[in-house]
């Protein structure tokens, strides 16, 4: 029987991601990975990417994760997870495995869209199943919040510091989540912690399908993001409901937005509270935050647009499952 | 039945990981070891193993993927040269710092710039201290054997450690040698089956791997992977010794070649010791004694059995295959020179670099090398340590 979505029921599951980890308190990161794990319904293998959930989840003799977990490297937690899945497909053929098990693997945006890219592109190439999560909280903050391509247009980083010259960071984020669409895997989604029974849905929806999938989950990080320790939540909603973050699925090639938001806010109500996103506020630098905004309602009229246009009952042609051979 | 037949050195290796039949390999094409993954992928399409493949996107990617499979509980392998161990140098640290019983072909050759596709050992060099233990072969028997080897030893319950099999690229890799495999049941049955320590999919028992190790117990570590790696000649002979009486071969930690009355030697890896072996019998028909040694086990370097198989030389030249650019000299070299330091009598040591980028070795080339020896022996006079050979100048 799964565990219905209610807080009553899932409280009685037990936590995975157990406490004490040394995160940052208010970190995004072990929300969104407590709720990845109260959604699964499966015995879980989970491998990780370098970055702050794995340095801070593994040290020494001590483990938060009560699953099977693995890191190996910074760029290949794709790759490593390619390994593991097959070892269960080829264990399990042999008949020396019975157990039905899952497969997730955790990146940050640094160690999925930049140097995890290429790994994660091979693996959702070869169509393993397994589910690529991506805890987005737009740089390198293990490091100490440096630039990636997650990094949202004009923020105030350690590597494109905001200064009399250049005001932050000049460039849009790389659109991974369309990217990894793009690759023809059967579901890709983009979830936010604030909208925890959206979040958990498609967590259990990907566990479900075979093959690949990919879920960018957006994960505040209040020393990057500059804010307060309790803004986590606050934050991922005001990032949903500013169109900043839509939330939406794309499944075998069928768009479809899972939450619009009922009261649209202007983005700055999203980039105020957070002291990257400063700089902005002044009048030389009025033209951001307009950029900013069109790029935002320019990307979300987009989605809509996808969302009409690739709609079975609108004539699209929709690759037929039967004939996708998932590994 | 050991049937004898005309292979190269990928063939070799290829039904070497047949016949241990993995349970997942990882696999990127580069030249000259491709060839060994198209014949093994043959064998996966054809039934013949039950391996399941993944073809990864990139060498790294393809370690990373051996790294994840090895961990989750079972036989891997893989096979790659050159740029492709490269570009794996970050992973080959984490497999054997994992303590994952990998075993990798490898076609030696030489690395870009200028790019050269052909034989040298500056890949395996590059990679000499990333805790794989490391076996070099001269023709492509050694390679099939050393092969069936590399399985048992890497998956010995003392080892439990990444074993990189190199031979020559091209010069082994490609050429069609005789040779003689085992019947696919001896050899099996020698590997044996895998033993998995560990598992990643027992979800009963469940296990982190790859945590953060600070500087409280970094060492430790280090010092446990140390004494590992120093247990691994005795596990070697005692799997030579099994091997010996299956086929009929016998393998050491290094081959002596009249080694034990000659006054002069050289040591040398791989393909250049079969030339030099038979120039040394040609000086030994003259009544000249001369010697070699070539290194099989090369991670962990036997130091201390080395020193003693040449301390009682004259003159010993180190032939090096790669070069360090170190402003010193080539790497064999250094870990031969290492092994006679403490010996308060020991031969003239010089190292001369031959053969990069797939120059071939000639007969002559050994000639003059011993001849030098020789001269040394007469005059004491060294006019250079360290020279390249075969060079225009």
């Amino acid at each position: 029987m799964p565990t219905s979505l209610s807080l009553k029921e899932l409280s009685k599951k037990e936590e995975l991601f157990s406490p004490g980890h040394r995160l940052c308190s208010g970190c995004g990161a072990p929300i969104v990975v407590k709720m990845v794990m109260l959604a699964a319904q499966y015995p879980i293998i989970a491998a990780n990417a370098t970055g702050c959930l794995e340095v801070s989840s593994c040290i020494s003799e001590y483990t938060a994760w009560k699953i099977p977990w693995m890191h190996s490297a910074f760029e290949n937690a794709a790759a490593t997870m390619s390994g593991i899945e097959t070892m269960y497909r080829s264990l399990k053929k042999q008949g020396k495995i019975s157990d039905e098990i899952k497969f997730i693997a955790f990146g940050g945006d640094g160690g999925t869209y930049d140097i995890g890219f290429q790994s994660l592109s091979g693996a959702m190439e070869r169509g393993h199943d397994m589910t690529y999560i991506c805890y987005d909280n737009g740089a390198y903050m293990n490091t100490g919040i440096q630039r990636s391509s997650a990094t949202p247009f004009g923020a105030d980083t350690t590597t494109c510091p905001a200064g009399s010259k250049c005001p932050g960071k000049l460039q849009q984020r790389k659109d991974l989540t369309k990217i990894i669409a793009a690759h023809g895997v059967p579901y890709v989604a983009q979830a936010s912690p604030s909208h925890w029974p959206d979040l958990m849905k498609k967590v259990r929806k990907a566990l479900e399908i075979k093959g690949p999938k990919f879920l960018n989950i957006i994960a505040p990080c209040n020393r990057g993001w500059r804010s307060q320790t309790n803004d986590a939540i606050r934050l991922s909603r005001l990032a949903v409901d500013t169109n900043y973050w839509p939330l939406f699925e794309i499944e075998n090639g069928v768009t479809r937005i899972t939450h619009t938001p009922k009261d649209k806010k202007e983005l700055m109500r999203f980039l105020k509270p957070q002291g990257r996103f400063k700089h902005m506020f002044t009048s030389e630098n009025e033209w951001m935050l307009t950029a900013a905004q069109e790029h935002v309602d320019a990307y979300w009229e987009r989605l809509q647009r996808e969302q009409e246009c690739f709609a079975p009952q609108n004539g699209t042609r929709l690759p037929n499952p039967e004939h996708l051979n998932w590994q | 039945m050991h049937r004898k037949v005309a292979a190269n050195g990928n063939e070799a290796i290829a039904n070497a990981m047949r016949i241990a039949n993995p349970d997942v390999c990882g696999a990127y094409p580069i030249t000259p070891a491709t060839e060994i993954m198209q014949r093994f992928t043959t064998f996966v399409s054809n039934g013949k193993v039950k391996t399941e493949m993944v073809l990864a996107e990139s060498e790294h990617s393809a370690m990373s993927a051996c790294i994840g499979a090895a961990a989750a509980g079972g036989r891997v392998a893989t096979a790659t040269s050159s740029q492709g161990m490269a570009l794996m140098w970050e992973m080959l640290f984490i497999a054997s710092g994992l303590r994952l019983p990998i075993v990798m072909g490898m076609a030696n050759r030489a690395l870009s710039a200028p790019i050269n596709i052909h034989g040298d050992h500056s890949d395996g060099m590059g990679a000499r201290d990333c805790g794989w233990i490391h076996l070099y072969c001269e023709n492509a028997q050694e390679a099939f054997d050393n092969m069936l080897m590399a399985f048992k030893l890497a998956e010995h319950m003392d080892v439990r450690l990444p074993v990189m099999v190199g031979m020559d690229g091209f010069i082994t890799s490609h050429a069609i040698q005789t040779m003689e495999w085992i019947d696919d049941e001896t050899a099996a049955n020698f590997i044996g089956e895998y033993k998995s320590t560990n598992p990643l999919l027992d979800i009963k028992n469940p296990v982190s791997y790859g945590p953060l190790i600070l500087a409280d117990l970094y060492m430790e570590y280090r010092k446990a992977q140390e004494h590992v790696m120093s247990g691994v000649p005795k596990v070697v002979l005692d799997i030579a010794k099994e091997f010996e009486q299956i086929s009929g071969r016998k393998y050491g930690l290094f081959e002596e070649y009249r080694l034990d009355d000659a006054e002069v030697a050289i040591v040398v890896m791989s393909s250049a010791a079969g030339t030099t072996k038979e120039i040394i019998d040609q000086f030994r028909e003259k009544g000249i004694k001369v010697g070699l040694l070539k290194p099989r086990l090369f991670r962990p370097f036997p130091y201390a059995e080395v020193g003693e198989a040449l301390k009682h030389l004259k003159a010993v030249a180190v032939l090096d295959r790669a070069d360090c650019f170190g402003g010193s000299h080539g790497p064999l070299y250094v870990d031969i020179a290492s092994a006679l330091y403490n010996y308060a009598q020991r031969p003239v040591l010089i190292n001369k670099i031959f053969g990069l980028g797939g120059r071939d070795y000639m007969p002559d080339h050994a000639e003059y090398v011993i001849n030098e020896l020789l001269q040394i022996t007469k005059d004491g006079k060294v006019k250079s340590v360290k020279e390249y050979i075969g060079v225009r100048e």
